[in-house]
């Protein structure tokens, strides 16, 4: 039986479009300490270390962990980095949960970066495809996901339209405005989104993420040590992980089994039966707006071809019964190797009552997704403030 | 005495970066299956797939395993270069590495008598055109070399 695990600290840097006052170790160490200080502890009582981040490309540094796991206080220390396409910063966090659960290390400090503006990042992510295959063809995040989009948008042309999309787009950004961390703080309309120029049909200017710059930062401890560094940890009560292959029969951009069954996997562990009714909000990874209303369809939160509906109806809204993406999301900052991470930070934040000004009231249970690879790797993580 | 070097003789003046560059030429090697295929293109203008032996599915890119079942696959498959259209986009942003200049029209596609996608582009047929479901079919390139680029594109049916 595993151990009971918490997040007990969170720190994350102020996600920008070019930080040029720090280089990227010292841009991690910023979120390293930042957690330390919110979970009231020093480098010695880090047992272990783990870090995350995307591919050395991105900003051309190979085998990063040479300098940036000494930044984030591993020198004396068992050292792991973790490496899994966009879910890397959530697979960082449950790389230090399995950690604390197998009951080898009582504390453990996960972080996750990106420092975008120092290369090219959809050169990078087209540098991701398979180069004996689609590599030529497949351009960057935008154009895949635009095939997600179009076939979502086939599928239920009579229920979901483009400007569903665009209202996310609208509400995440205006959540932004309250998240002090957050890059893109804007007060836009639905006809803003619908006129901005077109970037991979039906993907517009607004529909997308920007780049940032940033790093995120979690201390998760096991049961004993939790209870004492912090009256309100935010327990670890489900994860799920799901890996799909892109090359096989019956593929489904529209409703990924990876999802579906990492959310699966995570309801199970939390004891979620109607994660609708059973969850109070939810961190969903939603780079490009329309894969907001795809991701709540495949985990549950609402029927398949209703995710437009589920938008428009306001429940989603920060005021709504169930808020998506108060912190603003990945629409409003995305330093990619951090962003899966700030989705479980942005949601234990939550389960703490932590989160200041887009702190939704009354949160007992969050849930934490994000996606990554060719739409292929899927993870889920529930928060709880109870054991 | 020690010189200073130029830019830093003004101290007022601030160092912000250094630039670095690769130049790095990989050679990834292709294996049995991928060198069957690109021949198949490059020699008899024909796309083959292979089948698991335990689904059934005719898989693209051709492997020796199925990515599903794991079972291994055998039997080779000569598929049409026609068949429909399940999603495209349009790209209009420019950047390196792209098949060739913005706008272009991005597309999965699925050959009659395969199960898997096969991913190029569409052309002879203007964006607001297009429609999921549509039928498509290659348009071959005379100068082949076994790549994907031996399919100039798909044209509408």
């Amino acid at each position: 039986m595993a151990h009971a695990v918490a997040v007990v600290g969170t720190g994350q840097t102020k996600y920008v479009s070019r930080r040029e006052d720090v280089n990227i170790p010292e841009m991690v160490r910023e979120a390293a300490q930042r957690a330390m200080e919110d979970a009231g502890v020093t480098v010695d009582d880090i047992d272990a270390v783990v870090v995350g981040s995307a591919p050395e490309i991105f900003e051309g540094v190979n085998s990063p962990e040479n300098w940036v796991g000494i930044a984030a206080v591993a020198a004396g220390k068992p050292l792991m980095r973790i490496h899994t396409g966009g879910t890397v910063g959530a697979s960082t966090t449950i790389a230090a949960y399995y950690h604390v659960a197998s009951g080898v290390f009582d504390v453990v400090l996960a972080v996750a970066y990106e420092k975008l503006s120092d290369g090219i990042a959809q050169y990078g992510l087209s540098a991701c495809y398979d180069p004996l295959w689609d590599r030529d063809f497949a351009c960057g995040a935008p154009a895949l996901v635009a095939l997600q989009t179009r076939e979502y948008l086939a599928r239920y042309r009579n229920k979901v339209t483009e400007e569903h999309g665009a209202m996310v787009a609208v509400k995440n950004r205006k959540n932004a405005i309250k998240n002090p961390y957050a890059q893109l703080q804007l007060e836009i309309t639905v006809e803003d989104v619908m006129r901005s120029a077109p970037v991979a049909t039906p993907l517009k200017l607004l529909d997308c993420c920007p780049t940032s710059d940033g790093a995120a930062a979690m201390i998760i401890a096991g049961d004993r040590k939790a209870r004492k560094m912090t009256p309100r940890p935010a327990w670890i009560a489900g994860v799920g992980t799901c890996t799909e292959s892109p090359y096989v029969p019956n593929v489904d951009m529209a409703y990924p089994e990876s999802c579906v069954r990492a959310a699966q996997q995570a309801y199970q562990m939390a004891w979620i039966y109607d994660p609708l009714r059973d969850l109070d909000m939810a961190e969903i990874y939603e780079a490009f707006s329309f894969q907001e209303l795809i991701w709540s369809e495949a985990l549950g939160l609402c029927e398949p071809g209703d995710g437009g509906r589920f938008v428009e109806s306001g429940r989603t809204a920060m005021d709504g019964e169930f808020p998506i993406n108060p912190s603003g999301g990945v629409l409003s900052s995305n330093p990619i190797g951090a962003s899966a991470m700030i989705r479980q930070l942005e949601a234990a934040t939550q389960v703490m009552g932590k989160a200041g000004e887009h702190q939704v009231p009354g949160v007992e249970k969050a849930m934490a997704h994000s996606w990554g690879g060719a739409i292929q790797f899927s993870t889920v993580t529930v928060f709880s403030s109870r054991l | 005495m020690v010189e200073l070097a130029r830019g830093q003789e003004d101290a007022r003046e601030p160092v912000t970066e250094v630039t670095g560059a690769m130049d790095v030429v990989f050679k990834h090697s292709y294996g049995e299956h991928y060198d069957r295929f690109y021949r198949e293109m490059r020699d008899n203008k024909r796309i083959v797939g292979i089948k698991c032996t335990r689904c059934g599915g005719v898989l693209l890119p051709p492997r020796p395993y199925c990515g599903k079942c794991y079972a291994p696959t055998r039997e080779w498959v000569a598929l049409s270069d026609e068949g429909s259209l399940l999603t495209y986009t349009c790209v209009h942003l420019p950047f390196i590495g792209q098949p060739t200049d913005p706008p272009y029209v991005y597309a999965f596609i699925m050959l009659d008598g395969a199960d898997v996608q096969f991913p190029h582009m569409l052309g002879e047929i203007e964006p607001e055109d297009i429609e999921v479901g549509m039928r498509v079919k290659a348009v071959w390139n005379t100068d082949r070399k076994g790549t994907l680029h031996d399919i100039k594109y798909f044209r509408p049916v």
